[in-house]
C-alpha cells in the first residue's frame, strides 16, 4: 500500500498522470524521451508495423553511444553490425523528424551525460529512455527511469506509458564525505547496506547534508546507480546547485522564462511534512573508499576491509557470495587492497564527466601508469572531451600512460571492441561488475571511483587513493 | 528451442507447458543475453543466444541445453531475476527460446515490466516453495497448467496457488498488456496534458 505524500515524487507523478488504466496502473505522460541506437530500432519497427507515427517528435532526442568505437570513429565503422545500427538510427530520426546528436555534432556522447549538458534535463520532468541508467537524470529532481523497447514504442506512439506508481524511500545522509571519498563510494556503500533488490518497487530520494553538499555531477553519480540498488528511479530535490548548473545551457529556459521556471522548480521539492514509505539514515563521514569484490554491485567493502566470510553475511547473500568467490578467484578474509590489476577504465554514465576526469587527473599528475596495466579513459561526451582538452587534462592522462579515447559507453558494457581478455581483472569507474559484463565471459571487474582507478593504474594494484592525495 | 516462433497476441488466460529450473539469485540480463548480441536491429535471432556465455562454460550441462528441458516453456527461477540492464532483448531471447511464463521468488523491476509488455506472465512464490518446485522438477519433469484467471497451477500430482500483481493479471486477461492501442484511446487527454504542463510552456521549441 502506497503511503507517500507530498514528496517530489508524488507531485511530479500526479502532475503527469493522464488516466487510470482499466487494469489499475496509471497512464503517465513522458516529458522528455531520450533514445539511442540499441533499444530503439525494434520500437521504430513496431511503430511501422502498426502504421503509427511519432506523436510529439520534439519531445524525443537521440544520440549514439553504446556501439560507437572509441579508437577510430570514421564511417563506415569497421564493425558492420555497429554501422548498420547507427545507420538505422539516422534513418529513423530523419523519417520521424527527431533531433539527433550524431558523432561530430559537438554534442554526441553517452545519453545520460549529454541530456544534462544540453540543459534538456530539468526538475519536475518525467524522463524515460530505453536504458536502465536513466535514473541519472533524477539528480535534477526529475522522475527518470529506464524502460524496455516495447515501452519505447509506446512513448514514441503516445508520449505515455502504463506504469504502477512507486513507493518512496528517503535515504538520509548525515555529515559529509571525507577527503578522498567520493559520490561513487557513497552510492556503493548505500547499495551494500540496503542490498541489490531492496529498491524494487521504490523510488529513492537521496537527501541530507551530505547530498546537499554534492555538485550536480556527483548527484548524477549517486542517482545513476539507484538501479544497481534495485530502484528504477532515484532523485535529489532541486536547489540552488541544480539551478546554477542548468542556467545558460543550450536548452535551458531563457530570460523571463528562466524566472518562471525557477519559481516552479522551487515548489516541487518534497514538503517538510511529506510522508515516506520508508526512511533510512546513514553517516556519510564513515564511508571509506569502496571497492567491489564480487559479481553484484552490492558486494563491496571499504579499502581497508577484508572480503567477508560466508558466515558473516546474511543467509540470503551467501549463495551469491559463494558464486562470487569462485568466479573472482578470491578467498574469504583476503584483503582487497593490493589485488593486482590488468586493465584500468575511466568513463561511463556513472563517472565519465568533467569532474571525474579532473579528480583522476589530479591523482595522475607527474605519475606513471604501471607497466603491467593497460589504462584508458573514455570521456562521457564530445563536450567533456573538448573541455578536458582545453584544460590540458588529456595531456595529463597521456603523459601518465593512459590512452585517450573518443566518447562512448565503451568498456562499461563492451559492445564495441573495448573488452577484457580471458580472466583479466579491471579497475573500473563504471556501474556493473556482473559476470562477463566487460566483454570476456571470464573477465573480472572491480568497481570503484575514478580517483581509485587512477591510483590502481599507478600501482598496478588496488590502492588507497588517500595515500596519493594526502601526500 | 522452438523452431517456429509466434509472438503471443490478445488475451492470455492459460499457459501449459514443461518446466525448466534455473538455480541462482541475482541473475542479471547481461547473463541472459550478453551485450554483444544486442548488435541487431530486430529480435529475431536472439533465442539461440540466450545464456550464451553460461552455456559455453557449462558445455552442455546448462539447463537450457539439457535433453529433458527441450520444449520447456515455464521457467522456474529464484530471487531478483533479470536485474541490471533494461534490455528487452533478455525477455525477448527467453521468449524466442520458448519461454511463455516465469515463476520466481522475485523479479527486477524493469525486467518484470518488459515481460508484461511482451506477453510473458511472471508469477511469484515464497523462497521455499520455489525450491521445492525446482527440486520436484529435477526428479520428475513437471508439466504445469497455469490458469491466470484464478492464479492457479495444476499438474498430475501438484497443485498450487500463484501470486501475480492484480494489474498484470487483468492486463493478460483483457489483452491490454499490448498497451499501445489502450494508451492511444486517451488521445484527447494526452493532448490536454501536453498543453498543460508548465515546463512545456517555458521551454519553447528549441529543438
Amino acid at each position: 500500500m502506497q503511503v507517500s505524500q507530498n514528496t517530489l515524487f508524488d507531485k511530479v507523478w500526479d502532475l503527469h498522470k493522464v488516466s487510470s488504466l482499466p487494469g489499475g496502473s496509471d497512464q503517465l505522460f513522458i516529458g522528455l524521451h531520450l533514445i539511442h541506437e540499441v533499444t530503439s530500432p525494434q520500437a521504430f519497427g513496431a511503430l511501422k508495423d502498426k502504421n503509427l507515427k511519432v506523436k510529439f517528435p520534439n519531445r524525443t532526442v537521440a544520440t549514439v553511444d553504446h556501439i560507437v568505437p572509441t579508437d577510430n570513429q570514421s564511417r563506415p565503422f569497421k564493425d558492420n553490425l555497429a554501422e548498420q545500427m547507427i545507420e538505422t538510427l539516422e534513418r529513423n530520426c530523419i523519417e520521424q523528424k527527431i533531433k539527433f546528436f550524431n558523432i561530430g555534432s559537438g554534442n554526441q556522447g553517452i545519453v545520460h551525460v549529454v541530456a544534462p549538458e544540453l540543459g534538456l534535463t530539468q526538475p519536475g520532468m518525467t524522463i524515460a529512455c530505453g536504458d536502465s541508467h536513466t535514473s541519472t537524470h533524477g539528480a535534477f529532481g526529475a522522475i527518470a527511469f529506464g524502460i524496455g523497447t516495447s515501452q519505447v514504442r509506446d512513448v514514441l506512439a503516445s508520449q505515455t506509458i502504463a506504469m504502477n506508481k512507486l513507493k518512496v524511500r528517503q535515504i538520509w545522509c548525515e555529515e559529509k564525505l571525507s577527503n578522498g571519498v567520493y559520490a561513487k563510494d557513497l552510492v556503493l556503500h548505500i547499495i551494500n547496506r540496503l542490498g541489490v533488490k531492496a529498491g524494487v518497487g521504490f523510488a529513492y530520494e537521496f537527501a541530507g547534508p551530505a547530498i546537499s553538499a554534492l555538485s550536480m555531477e556527483e548527484r548524477m553519480t549517486i542517482c545513476n546507480m539507484s538501479i544497481e540498488g534495485g530502484a528504477r528511479c532515484g532523485y535529489v530535490n532541486p536547489d540552488e546547485t541544480t539551478f546554477r548548473y542548468i542556467k545558460e545551457r543550450l536548452c535551458a529556459p531563457k530570460n523571463k522564462n528562466w524566472d518562471k521556471a525557477v519559481k516552479w522548480w522551487q515548489s516541487l521539492k518534497s514538503d517538510e511534512n511529506s510522508i515516506y514509505d520508508d526512511v533510512i539514515k546513514l553517516d556519510a563521514s564513515k564511508v571509506e573508499p569502496t571497492v567491489t569484490w564480487g559479481i553484484t554491485p552490492g558486494q563491496s567493502i571499504g579499502i581497508n576491509q577484508q572480503i567477508p566470510h560466508l558466515e558473516d553475511l546474511p543467509l540470503n547473500d551467501q549463495f551469491i557470495a559463494e558464486e562470487a568467490y569462485e568466479y573472482m578467484g578470491f578467498k574469504p578474509g583476503q584483503s582487497i587492497k593490493d589485488t593486482p590489476i590488468d586493465v584500468c577504465f575511466i568513463g561511463s554514465c556513472t563517472n565519465g564527466r568533467m569532474s571525474d576526469l579532473r579528480v583522476a587527473a589530479n591523482v595522475l599528475r607527474h605519475q606513471k601508469v604501471s607497466k603491467k596495466v593497460k589504462a584508458f579513459v573514455v570521456p562521457g561526451s564530445e563536450k567533456v572531451a573538448n573541455e578536458a582538452k582545453q584544460e590540458g587534462i588529456d595531456k595529463i592522462f597521456k603523459d601518465a600512460g593512459f590512452q585517450w579515447r573518443e566518447p562512448g559507453c565503451s568498456m562499461c558494457l563492451a559492445m564495441n571492441s573495448d573488452k577484457l581478455i580471458g580472466n583479466q581483472v579491471s579497475a573500473s569507474s563504471s556501474n556493473r561488475n556482473f559476470k562477463g559484463r566487460q566483454g570476456s565471459p571470464k573477465g573480472r571487474t572491480l568497481l570503484m571511483s575514478p580517483a581509485m582507478v587512477a591510483a590502481a593504474a599507478i600501482n598496478g594494484k588496488v590502492s588507497d587513493v588517500r595515500e596519493f592525495i594526502n601526500k | 528451442m522452438n523452431q517456429e516462433f509466434k509472438p503471443p497476441r490478445g488475451k492470455i488466460s492459460q499457459i501449459k507447458g514443461k518446466c525448466i529450473s534455473l538455480i541462482g539469485n541475482d541473475i542479471d540480463t547481461d547473463r541472459i543475453i550478453p551485450a554483444r548480441f544486442l548488435k541487431c536491429i530486430n529480435f529475431d535471432s536472439l533465442g539461440e543466444s540466450v545464456f550464451e556465455d553460461d552455456r559455453e562454460l557449462l558445455r552442455g550441462k546448462h539447463p537450457f541445453d539439457k535433453e529433458e528441458s527441450k520444449d520447456a516453456s515455464i521457467l522456474i527461477v529464484n530471487s531478483n531475476f533479470g536485474c541490471g540492464s533494461s534490455r528487452e532483448h533478455a525477455p525477448q531471447a527467453l521468449m524466442r527460446w520458448g519461454i511463455k511464463a516465469i515463476i520466481g521468488e522475485s523479479f527486477a523491476e524493469i525486467f518484470y515490466s518488459n515481460c508484461i509488455a511482451i506477453g510473458i506472465p511472471c508469477f511469484t512464490l515464497p523462497k521455499n516453495s520455489i525450491k521445492d518446485i525446482q527440486k520436484y522438477n529435477d526428479n520428475k519433469n513437471l508439466f504445469l497448467e497455469i490458469d491466470i484467471e484464478n492464479s492457479f497451477a495444476k499438474s498430475k500430482d501438484l497443485n498450487f496457488k500463484l501470486e501475480i500483481k492484480e494489474s498484470s493479471r487483468k492486463m493478460f486477461l483483457s489483452g491490454e498488456w499490448d498497451a499501445t492501442s489502450t494508451l492511444l484511446e486517451n488521445e484527447k487527454l494526452i493532448e490536454n496534458k501536453f498543453n498543460d504542463l508548465p515546463y512545456l510552456k517555458f521551454n519553447s521549441n528549441y529543438l
